[in-house]
């Protein structure tokens, strides 16, 4: 069990319309090159990869004003600069809820319920997702030293 | 006081068996990648290495494994049913969960050393239905439908040897399990043909400004304004208009929770507590484990004094589909 828990937070607004105004680029690269690291680690498992094929992903961070497009070509995850139709599979959720996706803190049901994460588009692409991601076996991270209590 | 029951977690993956077992299971249930049981959803489940790992991972912690053959074999391919009980049986597992008859005839026979549990599935309500399976295929355990009262699964676990597990949290539905059809009326599939209520492939979350529309099979069923909790896309929690009113006609997105009935659970004998969500990741099997295993720890500690503790039930909240819980039928007045 973690020490740390990442809490529910919105980042205030200005955030968002400053994002707006970024370049989307950076952290579209960052997410593709995570899932390509996973997949270099044989994390993710094939019989389900290959059902990403050319499929189009949208992730938005609400409250960050960040869209990144991503799709899975020939073996690996590839960052779409324009995209040029409605994705497959969409996530929008705030930064707080997909730091507590990432860390396992809390379950996408539970988001999706308390309507916290939400998902459009091809409903089985997304829940094929959501499990191929459950059943990955991150590698153990070591545990950040903190002072005892 | 009776000594405590086992604790039986749901585990849709590898990483969700281990967080049961680490966090207090007694027991975790599984199922195959395919539809011998009834989460059959894309991307959950094992296959027969995850299964294996899987089953080391629990023994070596001393913890056991039930793996579910829940749903009914289909004509034509009642071979595949068969195949996955014999699987099961190779693979170790401590005890297999059938809901079908034939199945169940069929692992008495092949099998007779292994251990059987009657499936929720397999809508056995009264002692007779169960002491006929423990005649007949000679189940060791029974799973009871969600439709019982307190006073009513006390009666049955009087008049019966059999072991009783109940379910002691997780998602609620219209409760008709093992007979339910509904999904098939709108989609022409449901747990009993396909593993799944409600199939992804009929799903869609429709977002408009101010809601969000669930549609199965085009169907609406459900729109949710942008500040209520949403529920799984099924049609029996789906809101319909009756006599000139909308609201949840047949049952409303929930969650049983029976925190505050465990020490009356215990009382009069149920042998294990089933905690619903293979669907679930395992974040959801974490927190509902270590809060059901630290209430029957706290249980067996203070006895009468037992209280519930206002975090574990904040916890169990969080999770709740609805975001709300209830008692079900345990406490319902009516039968």
């Amino acid at each position: 069990m973690s020490d740390f828990t990442i809490p529910k937070f919105r980042l205030p607004g200005f955030v968002a319309a400053l994002g707006h105004k970024l370049p989307q680029w950076p952290h579209g690269l960052a997410l593709v090159a995570g899932l390509n690291a996973a997949l270099k680690m044989k994390l993710l498992p094939e019989s389900e990869l290959t059902a990403l094929e050319d499929k189009l992903f949208r992730v938005q961070v609400l409250d960050t004003g960040g869209t990144a497009h991503f799709t899975y070509r020939d073996g690996l995850f590839r960052p779409v600069f324009r995209a040029e139709r409605e994705p497959d599979l969409a996530f929008a959720a705030n930064l707080s809820a997909y730091l507590q996706l990432l860390a396992r803190q809390e379950d996408p049901d539970t988001l999706f319920f308390n309507r916290e994460l939400e998902i459009t588009g091809d409903t089985e692409l997304g829940l094929l997702v959501k499990n191929m991601l459950d059943a990955v076996e991150w590698p153990k991270l070591p545990r950040l030293p903190l002072p005892s209590r | 006081m009776s000594s405590l029951p086992d604790l039986v977690c749901p585990a849709g993956s590898l990483p969700a068996l281990k967080a049961a077992v680490d966090n207090g299971a007694d027991a975790v249930y599984l199922g195959y990648k395919n539809d011998t049981n009834a989460r059959n959803f894309a991307g959950l489940n094992f296959d027969a290495k995850t299964m294996s790992d899987g089953i080391r991972y629990a023994h070596s912690k001393g913890r056991e494994v039930l793996m579910a053959i829940n749903t009914f074999a289909q004509a034509g391919r009642v071979a595949d049913w068969q195949k996955a009980v014999d699987g099961a049986v190779d693979q170790g597992v401590d005890a297999i969960i059938l809901a079908d008859v034939g199945l169940l005839d069929y692992a008495r026979r092949r099998h007779p050393q292994q251990r059987l549990h009657l499936s929720v599935q397999g809508s056995a309500t009264s002692y007779e239905a169960i002491n006929f399976c423990q005649r007949e295929f000679g189940i060791q355990r029974a799973v009871l439908p969600r439709v019982l009262t307190l006073a009513q699964v006390e009666h049955v676990i009087k008049n019966t040897t059999v072991e009783i597990e109940v379910f002691g949290f997780g998602s609620l539905c219209v409760m008709n399990e093992g007979r339910c059809w509904l999904s098939s009326y709108a989609c022409g599939e449901s747990p009993n043909t396909v593993g799944a209520c409600s199939p992804a492939k009929y799903v869609k979350w429709d977002k408009q400004p101010g809601h969000m529309d669930t549609r199965l099979n085009g169907i609406l069923i459900d729109r949710f304004g942008d500040d209520e909790p949403a529920g799984y896309p099924t049609l029996c929690k789906g809101r319909f208009e009756v006599q000139g009113e909308t609201y949840y006609a047949l049952e409303e997105p929930t969650s049983l929770n029976v925190l505050s009935i465990l020490p009356e659970i215990i009382k009069i004998g149920v042998r294990a507590i089933k905690v619903e969500g293979r669907q679930r990741s395992p974040a959801y099997v974490t927190q509902v484990t270590r809060t059901l295993r630290a209430a029957l720890d706290a249980l067996a500690a203070s006895g009468e004094r037992y209280h519930v503790k206002p975090a574990w039930q904040a916890e169990l909240a969080k999770v709740s589909e609805g975001s709300q819980a209830t008692l079900g039928a345990y406490n319902r007045p009516w039968r």
